[in-house]
């Protein structure tokens, strides 16, 4: 065993190296093609996300909600769904948070912060059965209708913010109106990311890792993932976990909407989701599906995410380079994914 | 013209398909070739069509040796087949798909032309329908026109009849003797003894995958198929009877589809304790007999009972099925019963009845162990399912089984398994398992069913054609039942 495993953790290094140096061939050309200078580029991303505390705090700030879709997306990859309606998730979640955030009435501030807590898992967790139920009921591949409904929650929180929920006398795409003080998430003096926040995201983390490695869920999972026609030899429907594994994942992506409206922006916006559903579905397949890759690819695409904001100041480079070298990243791990599955099978 | 085969071999592998086998062909006859699934038939025929290259061996058309490398070569040699399935696009017109594959010529030359030919052979086609309208007889018929327009001088027909209506096979079968009478050399592939015996003026057979017969019109039954299935001395040592008792499980009326042909007016009952055997060629209805009784496959009409209590006609039913202990064991083992990266003992754990929250991994364990030492599984608890052999997946099936299970049912339990093997499985189920224990398998091998179980079922075409107690026919019978012949004296 330990023979093989040493071979195993050989290869995966190897595979690491190559990865980084693809990733870094890739990023250097496209920096070129751009006429950037590459290492002052790189530098800069670097020095743009670890150089304050401030700016560490607000890397973490985008590490949690990644974090926290990434784990859900751990769930629904076990069974072998594609849960690409993650970022319309976050937004009902969102949406959910900022519902029960809205009710009159209630004074008590810690109260009306957990109803909105629980309102969001319901909101992302409701967007994920439907998705679901599209697939197993109404055979709609999960692609399309996680596809589909990402598109309706976009024009569902879009109608909120210029309809019912607009801000008195106006409507912007700056958003809803700010939340009072007391409702806000608190967060140390000079920093970006909420404690509360910060204690979730590695609870749900802790949580993700005992439910897929240590429970029976976890083993139903995988097992329906693989072979979903020998599970039922098991009395392991597909069906339930299936919809299980999704109304997690939608779960996980709610608190991340609730965590962008209470500790992020503090109101709803049209882009409150910041595409953190589509990166974490990048990163969870750059982790090749392992958990305990998750929270350091998170960590650095945070990084990369924050470090790029200062480009356009410093270097006047466009903040999509950060973009661009996170696809070259999930593009040079597919590929050499790709080549160690053709390399095994002739 | 002829076309000969001379000692045409071909491996896959370590798995010989066909060894040594020789033959002519000669123009103006049918020649058949017949046999069990698995025999070689149509690698014999994907060999001559360029689908696949042979080992060794040659082969001669007029006496001069040919290269068929792929398909377009084997066109160019005037070789033709027929597919069981019609190959044709069914979004097109039947005049299309007439011209497809004919370079050059103008549409009202190759309508008329398709007109002509469909006179000359009685079959009426028109050019303009669509084929998605047409029945699977009316496609064929296109594409046999077809070929005779492409100048084909040898044409395979590869189980013609399947799936086509007697009124069909009426005119399909006069055109084929015409085309024979015209000079054209015709190979028929078929497992239908009958339609054989009207259809061919010499008949070949072949058994695991080498030649073992060949003979000319009239043809001579009792001989074609001891030649199919072997022939074998009634064994002495045969398994005892077991006792029967209550109607563990009974269908009534149940149609279903799958396979081939589906299963048609099934109407049977299984009693406690019976050993049954399912015989029948590959896809004649035996699978699907398993799954409805196994509660995968979900019947159209007619009721299914297991121990008095009808199954839901729902995906529910494998659960209900599961719960009233009934044990399926399918004969694809990492395809639908096991988690080719799930270790041993996670299998156990995936398959205890009252699963609690969290894993316990020393338990799974512990339970594995004991499998993989009372089965002798060479294996680890911590292997995966698909680092095993298939001696050892199908060890792991059996020590999964729900030793408490009232009905077992085994689809080709003894698939891929060495003599050896296959003997121990079957002690394993006969002795290891209660006297009361009802198991129904199917099996391939005719010796295998004849040898283990107490009553037959023989399958054809999606009909049970036989239900008898083993002690009460014999090899041969069951071997004619099996090739479809109604009457075998």
């Amino acid at each position: 065993m330990s023979k093989t495993s040493s071979k195993q953790m050989k290869k995966l290094s190897i595979d690491i190296l190559l990865g980084g140096v693809l990733v870094f061939g890739f990023t250097a050309l496209v920096l070129l093609i751009a006429g950037a200078p590459v290492f002052a580029t790189l530098k800069n991303i670097w020095l743009g996300a670890f150089a304050s505390t401030t700016k560490i705090s607000q890397v973490l700030s985008v590490w949690v909600p990644l974090t926290l879709c990434a784990c859900g997306l751990l769930f629904t990859f076990r069974a072998n769904l594609w849960n690409i309606g993650i970022e319309g998730q976050v937004i009902m979640g969102a949406i959910g948070a900022m519902a029960a955030l809205r009710i009159p009435g209630i004074e008590n501030p810690v109260l009306i912060t957990a109803l909105a807590f629980f309102a969001s898992i319901i909101g992302g967790s409701l967007w994920g059965l439907f998705a679901g139920l599209l697939k197993t009921k109404g055979g709609v591949h999960e692609i399309f209708g996680g596809l589909g409904l990402n598109f309706v929650a976009q024009g569902f929180i879009l109608w909120l913010i210029f309809g019912p929920w607009k801000r008195p006398g106006i409507a912007s795409m700056s958003g809803t109106e700010l939340l009072p003080r007391e409702l806000w998430l608190s967060t140390p003096p000079g920093w970006r990311v909420s404690i509360g926040g910060l204690v979730i995201g590695v609870s749900v983390l802790i949580l993700t890792w005992l439910l897929l490695e240590k429970s029976m869920l976890g083993l139903k999972l995988t097992a329906i993932g693989q072979n979903p026609r020998a599970a039922r030899l098991y009395d392991i429907s597909p069906v339930a976990h299936y919809l299980q594994s999704i109304i997690i994942a939608g779960g996980c992506a709610g608190i991340a909407g609730f965590l962008q409206v209470t500790a992020v922006y503090h109101r709803l916006i049209p882009s409150i989701s910041s595409g953190y559903g589509y990166l974490a579905l990048l990163l969870v397949m750059l982790a090749g599906y392992r958990i305990s890759l998750v929270p350091f690819l998170a960590l650095f695409f945070a990084a990369l995410n924050v470090g790029a904001i200062q480009l356009p100041i410093v270097l006047q480079l466009d903040s999509a380079l950060s973009g661009v070298i996170q696809g070259c990243c999930v593009l040079s791990t597919l590929f050499i994914i790709g080549i160690r599955q053709k390399r095994k099978q002739s | 013209m002829d076309v000969t085969f001379q000692h045409i071999s071909k491996s896959f592998g370590p798995v010989k398909a066909l060894t040594d086998v020789s033959l002519t062909a000669k123009a103006g006859t049918i020649h058949g070739l017949i046999g069990e699934n698995g025999a070689g038939k149509s690698t014999l025929m994907k060999i001559l069509t360029g689908y696949q290259s042979k080992t060794g061996g040659t082969i001669l058309m007029d006496g001069n040796e040919v290269i068929l490398d792929n398909p377009k070569q084997a066109a160019r040699h005037g070789i033709g087949m027929l597919y069981q399935e019609p190959m044709d696009f069914t979004p097109l017109t039947v005049l299309e798909n007439f011209s497809i594959g004919i370079p050059g010529h103008n549409r009202r030359d190759l309508r008329f032309a398709l007109q002509n030919l469909s006179v000359r052979f009685g079959f009426h086609l028109d050019p303009d329908r669509c084929v998605e309208q047409l029945t699977v007889g009316e496609r064929q018929q296109i594409e046999l026109l077809r070929l005779i327009h492409c100048q084909t001088r040898i044409l395979i027909l590869d189980e013609p009849t399947t799936g086509i209506s007697p009124a069909q096979k009426e005119v399909l079968f006069p055109a084929l003797k015409q085309l024979a009478a015209d000079g054209m050399i015709i190979l028929l592939v078929s497992h239908k003894l009958e339609e054989v015996a009207t259809l061919c003026d010499e008949v070949t057979v072949l058994r695991h995958g080498q030649v073992t017969h060949h003979t000319t019109a009239p043809f001579h039954f009792p001989e074609l198929l001891t030649a199919m299935f072997g022939s074998v001395p009634e064994r002495q040592d045969k398994a005892a009877v077991r006792e029967k008792g209550s109607p563990v499980l009974v269908m009534q009326k149940v149609e279903a589809a799958g396979e081939r042909q589906g299963l048609h007016h099934c109407t049977i009952s299984v009693a406690e304790g019976e050993v049954i055997g399912l015989a029948g060629l590959d896809g004649a209805g035996q699978s699907t007999f398993l799954r409805l009784a196994a509660g995968l496959t979900i019947p159209e009409q007619g009721t299914i009972q297991l121990f008095g209590e009808k199954l839901p006609k729902k995906p529910a039913a494998s659960s209900c099925a599961q719960a009233l202990r009934t044990s399926f064991i399918p004969a694809d083992r990492l395809e639908e019963a096991l988690f080719t990266d799930v270790s041993l003992s996670d299998h156990f754990s995936l398959k205890k009845k009252q699963s609690s929250f969290w894993r316990s991994q020393q338990k799974a364990k512990k339970l594995a162990d004991t499998g993989i030492s009372t089965l002798s599984i060479k294996g680890q608890s911590e292997n995966t399912a698909g680092d095993l052999s298939g001696g050892n997946q199908q060890r792991l099936l059996l020590a999964l089984l729900d030793p408490q299970s009232r009905l077992v049912l085994l689809e080709n339990p003894t698939r891929g398994l060495d003599i050896r093997s296959g003997h121990w499985v079957w002690q394993y189920l006969r002795n290891k398992l209660p006297k009361e224990t009802s198991i129904v398998f199917s099996s391939p091998e005719l010796d295998e069913i004849i040898h283990y179980s107490d009553r037959i079922l023989v399958f054809h075409d999606g009909d049970i054609v036989m239900d008898s107690a083993v002690t009460d026919t014999s090899h041969d019978a069951i071997a004619a039942a099996m090739a479809g012949m109604k009457e075998y004296v």
